[in-house]
């Protein structure tokens, strides 16, 4: 049994590693214990609802917070601590994020050409303006968009799912190794975000990238990540191999959230709303405590088992 | 069958813009029975939230209801008169919108809100009010004892049932539900989907239930539209709908919808 996820790959050294992560805000436990691990090529999901910690987690990542306790390590290096001025550059130009909001993560005045020719000039990606022009060109084609049409639009004159396609080629315009993508299909139409995520997916293997995919739908998970953290309460509930825990869930907060995704073959039962509101108070009440003990169930598939016992209709 | 409850003939609904009008709702035609709950999906822009302004009348320019008629129980809303409009919105027609949780006054006690809206439309006296307050905060499964906090002492979850409570405690023949879940995580969706079905059940009223997740208003509705770029392009029963649409567009929405491995779906606590 391991209770340290950061020793299960040996050899494998990840980019970026939250170690035992704690952090408060006043008397609210936001992160309690988190060790997630970020390798190239390799995508991990965090899952769970509003106010679970999760978006915390990647703001920690993403150097907007830091930790209360626990490190946070960078290609093996303690960098809780904020280092030298270049040290920091370096670390941000190899860490980028998509955020949530497509429709607000775009400066409305500048064109999308200038979104993209700004990071690579400024990262010395392209030396002149002349050779960002065939990057810009390269990467808006390389997220599915029309490079000659797109070019010389603003913000506005895009959709939602063109400006969250944009905001991925901003990304990648800086070359990173990891990206941080929050719910970056939470705000597009449904019709939509399938297409998000396979691209999400194909520029993660094609440029070996460490994703960490962060959302509450953890049907979307399923399509990108490899590797998922159920969270709740700031805690890590139920992680590993995602494919091990969709099909055999063992915290009873993940079957909960699983019970709860919406399956047009499985009708709501009428007269059945006292009992569901029954098993998820009696779920998310024995799910709050801090539980230590780590339970490892699978090869890659590992429970914090709750003190209390689990609800008889699970 | 019985003459339905509200029943939208041919209806179109125009937006004027500088450069002509643009149609946003095209000579749509559907009916809600008593007791049904309808849903109607489709893209953003679609639309189908469109429709659910003109039904109550609250279109506002540049939006224009330039044709059709919205007969509820036989009479034409369209053509009604505001002073008379007054007694059928929230009374017999209530409205649940998707940031509705956000439209709580943060100053007012949630017994206040109560208390604001029954008195304004059933006259009621202050210590009615709490007894019906109190009354639907057990129906949806809030201690009835917490109307007297204020909106942010409830979670999202709790705020959006809160809004569903106060719009049943006029005991309205239909409501219409705008995406009442989408900022919500799943779980606080199922249990307010269930109790809306539940209280369904009891109460008789008709939903139109509007919403881009199929699999949702699968769950829950008896008929579904679809509609595409202003059009109903296919209106059936949900098992139709959902097992062998009519239209292209239908099945391309399904197929679009993320959906969780066949080992994911072994349905627990059903």
């Amino acid at each position: 049994m391991t209770q340290d996820p950061l020793a299960r790959q040996k050899g494998e050294r990840p980019i970026i590693a939250l170690d035992r992560v704690e952090r408060r805000f006043g008397a609210v436990e936001a992160l309690r214990g988190i060790s997630i691990a970020l390798h190239p090529g390799r995508a991990l999901a965090l899952v769970g609802e509003s106010g679970c910690g999760k978006t915390t987690c990647a703001r920690i990542i993403a150097r907007m917070d830091h930790p209360s306790e626990g490190r946070l390590l960078y290609r093996g290096e303690d960098r809780t601590a904020a280092g030298s001025a270049s040290a920091e550059r370096a670390y941000r130009r190899d860490v980028q994020m998509v955020f949530q909001d497509p429709f607000s993560s775009l400066n409305p005045v500048y064109s999308i050409d200038h979104h993209l020719t700004r990071p690579l000039l400024l990262n010395g990606h392209a030396p002149t303006r002349g050779e960002a022009a065939g990057a810009v060109e390269a990467l808006l084609a390389d997220v599915g968009l029309d490079p000659a049409v797109t070019r010389r639009k603003f913000p506005h004159e895009l959709s939602g799912g063109q400006r969250q396609r944009v905001n991925i080629a901003r990304a990648l315009a800086v070359r990173p190794a990891v990206l941080v993508a929050d719910e970056p299909t939470s705000m597009l139409d449904v019709s939509i975000r399938l297409g998000i995520l396979e691209l999400l997916a194909r520029i993660k293997k094609e440029r070996d990238l460490a994703l960490l995919y962060i959302t509450h739908d953890i049907a979307t998970a399923a399509h990108v990540a490899e590797e998922m953290v159920v969270m709740f309460a700031g805690q890590m509930v139920e992680w590993g191999d995602t494919r091990a825990i969709l099909a055999d869930p063992r915290h009873p907060y993940t079957r909960l959230l699983l019970s709860a995704v919406p399956d047009g073959e499985r009708p709501l039962r009428r007269g059945d709303s006292t009992r569901f509101l029954k098993i998820a108070d009696e779920v998310r009440s024995l799910s709050r405590p801090r539980a230590e003990r780590v339970e490892q169930v699978g090869a890659n598939h590992f429970i914090r088992p709750p003190a209390e016992a689990v609800p008889a209709a699970a | 069958m019985d003459a339905p409850l509200i029943d939208i003939r041919n209806l179109t609904v125009d937006y004027l813009l500088d450069k002509g009008a643009f149609t946003a709702v095209n000579n749509v035609s559907f009916s809600i029975g008593r007791g049904e709950i309808f849903g109607l999906a489709g893209e953003s822009g679609c639309g189908k939230s469109t429709i659910a302004y003109a039904i109550t009348r609250l279109s506002k320019a540049p939006a224009w209801v330039s044709g059709g008629e919205i007969l509820f129980d036989g009479v034409d809303l369209l053509q009604m008169p505001e002073a008379k409009l007054r007694d059928i919105r929230w009374t017999r027609i209530g409205m649940v919108f998707q940031s509705a949780m956000n439209s709580l006054n943060p100053l007012m006690r949630v017994k206040d809100q109560f208390h604001d809206v029954l008195n304004r439309h059933e006259g009621f006296s202050r210590e009615q009010s709490l007894a019906r307050g109190e009354e639907m905060f057990r129906l949806v499964g809030i201690a009835p004892g917490r109307i007297h906090d204020y909106p942010h002492q409830f979670s999202g979850g709790m705020r959006q049932r809160i809004v569903i409570a106060i719009c049943l405690a006029l005991k309205p023949d239909l409501i219409i539900m705008d995406e009442p879940t989408t900022a919500l995580d799943v779980v606080v969706q199922r249990e307010i989907m269930e109790q809306v079905l539940d209280l369904q059940a009891q109460y008789g009223f008709s939903v139109l239930f509007i919403t881009h997740d199929l699999h949702l208003m699968s769950q829950t509705c008896h008929r579904i539209g679809v509609m595409l770029k202003g059009q109903l392009v296919e209106v059936g029963d949900v098992s139709q709908v959902s097992r062998a649409p009519a239209h292209a567009y239908t099945r391309q929405l399904w197929d679009a919808i993320p959906h969780l491995p066949a080992t994911a779906r072994q349905g627990w606590f059903a």
